[in-house]
């Protein structure tokens, strides 16, 4: 699985870093950062749960 | 720039014969008449207030184009002259999106703020609901501004500020906000009443800033756990000494910083509770939810942060059909291309969620309150990112959503559990004020509470 992200939709809420810790942080400037970019299979459910409570829908799962 | 072989103008809309277009039109009807462009012209549509054109974009693939646009192609600084008299000179509208990211996290609306701010909203709710008696009637729209003005002065600048504050402060700000008719377009201090009124609630709102000021210099120096961002800005002084913030200046921060959050969820909590109490099946779908949801005494500071699938989908479905900002928009700093139609630079450009909203191929039986059309597996606002925008879409999307979502559930959250509500009127006799850019309940707008398990005729 590989996460996405839309930089147009973006906004650094940092509900994605409070979902997911290891996968996504956002900076102190509101700048999120994808740590790991391709997330091992036993975090689906946390990463999956980062996109769907992203407030501005900026987050996607591809699958490989 | 050269305009492309074979790019149309953007077709008009009829009407607009007045010396000033389709402003007066827009001052009374605005949503009739954005239908109408939508019905006539399709996406892409003209209307003309006063001496700008305003081209007006419905429908995903238009409205993505407007929502993605970067700052340096359709700019909302210069859209929006109805507010400079309020905010002041000197108080930006609006930032470029790289700075409101970085304001979101330094201020109070980061996701980790949320839970203390829920348990702010409802203390804020349950002090006002102390004053009722066992029944009564409010009138929705001063019930809910008041409210709102208490949450957002605590959440956004601090406690001890909101506890300096009372309904004077509330009465005045509603006088800013009826300040915003679009006459503005034409000369933003036109001799009208309602810029009279506008200017003077703002003069009253310094003179009431002024007064917290002057306590709080006379009494002891804030300690670091009441310390606020009111005391933050006293303390800053420039080389020589002096205050680097007048008075003015703080007020005019204060207003803008409570603006975008203040009408907009006041209204939203005033029309999800008359939807729900037009729709009785509704209503007792969100408060057996609530019930079981509040079965073992949790804290509405943290439940409101956690799924409440009945009641987001009311309280989507009442900011669907009632979205507070009906037309927003920008002007165009480059020209721009939608749907083989040329937009000259400095035009307006605006996208509406009061007709998108409605659009009946993405939303079927688009004029019904249907909340569940939000549930699995139709989630018809997740399907249709680029036109379910009451909080608008893309880079510019409310950054204020989810902090406002959190906020409303709160607030349902007392008031469902606790009280009954009725609706004093004919149900279908609430309707909107459009005779301002900033939309509110038409008043009187009145609704009847009642302690539950207090039976009728007991008071």
């Amino acid at each position: 699985m590989k996460v996405i992200v839309d930089r147009d939709l973006c906004q650094g809420h940092g509900v994605c870093e409070s979902e997911a810790p290891g996968v996504f942080q956002v900076s102190k400037k509101g700048v999120l950062e994808i740590l790991d970019a391709t997330p091992a299979e036993e975090r689906r459910a946390e990463v999956e749960a980062a996109v769907r409570f992203c407030p501005t829908h900026a987050l996607r799962i591809e699958e490989d | 720039m050269t305009t492309d072989v074979g790019l149309r103008e953007p077709p008009q809309v009829s009407g607009g014969d007045d010396a000033h277009g389709h402003l007066e039109e827009l001052r009374h009807d605005p949503i009739g008449l954005m239908r109408r462009v939508r019905t006539e012209c399709g996406d892409v549509g003209q209307f003309r207030l006063a001496d700008r054109e305003v081209v007006l974009l419905t429908g995903a693939e238009a409205n993505e184009l407007f929502f993605r646009a970067p700052e340096e192609v359709l700019d909302q600084a210069e859209a929006y002259p109805f507010m400079t008299p309020i905010f002041g000179t000197g108080v930006v509208f609006d930032a470029p999106p790289e700075r409101r990211r970085e304001m979101l996290h330094n201020q109070a609306l980061r996701d980790k703020f949320m839970r203390g701010h829920a348990a702010t909203i409802a203390d804020e709710v349950e002090a006002m609901v102390g004053a009722w008696g066992d029944a009564g009637t409010i009138d929705l729209l001063d019930w809910f501004a008041e409210l709102t003005i208490y949450t957002s002065s605590a959440c956004l600048i601090g406690h001890k500020f909101r506890g300096e504050l009372d309904r004077r402060f509330a009465e005045l700000y509603h006088d800013l906000e009826r300040g915003t008719d679009a006459i503005a377009y034409v000369d933003p201090y036109a001799p009208i009443d309602s810029f009279r009124r506008r200017d003077a609630a703002r003069l009253g709102l310094v003179e009431l800033v002024q007064e917290i000021m002057d306590r709080r210099s006379a009494g002891p120096a804030a300690t670091d756990e009441d310390r606020d961002l009111l005391d933050v800005l006293m303390s800053i002084r420039d080389e020589d000494g002096s205050l680097r913030f007048s008075t003015d200046m703080v007020t005019g921060m204060f207003i803008s910083m409570m603006f975008a959050g203040h009408h907009t969820t006041s209204g939203t909590a005033a029309w999800t509770l008359i939807e729900l109490l037009r729709h009785p099946d509704e209503l007792a779908a969100v408060q057996a939810e609530l019930g079981e949801l509040y079965a073992h005494g949790e804290e509405v500071s943290y439940q409101a942060l956690r799924d409440m699938p009945r009641l987001e989908a009311a309280i989507k479905e009442a900011l669907r059909l009632h979205p507070p900002l009906i037309l927003v928009l920008r002007v165009a700093k480059e020209a721009l291309e939608v749907q083989g139609i040329h937009i000259e630079p400095g035009k307006l450009v605006g996208a509406s969620p009061a007709v998108s909203n409605r659009i009946a191929e993405d939303f079927p039986d688009p004029d019904a309150f249907v909340p569940t059309r939000y549930l699995e597996p139709r989630v018809e606002d997740r399907a249709n990112p680029w036109t379910w925008i009451p909080f608008g879409a893309g880079r510019h999307r409310c950054v204020g959503a989810p902090f406002a979502m959190m906020q409303l559930k709160a607030i349902f959250s007392v008031l469902l559990r606790h009280w009954d509500f009725e609706l004093a009127l004919e149900p279908e006799a609430y309707r909107n004020d459009h005779s301002k850019m900033v939309v509110q309940l038409a008043q009187p707008c009145p609704a009847h509470y009642r302690r539950r398990g207090v039976e009728a005729g007991t008071s």
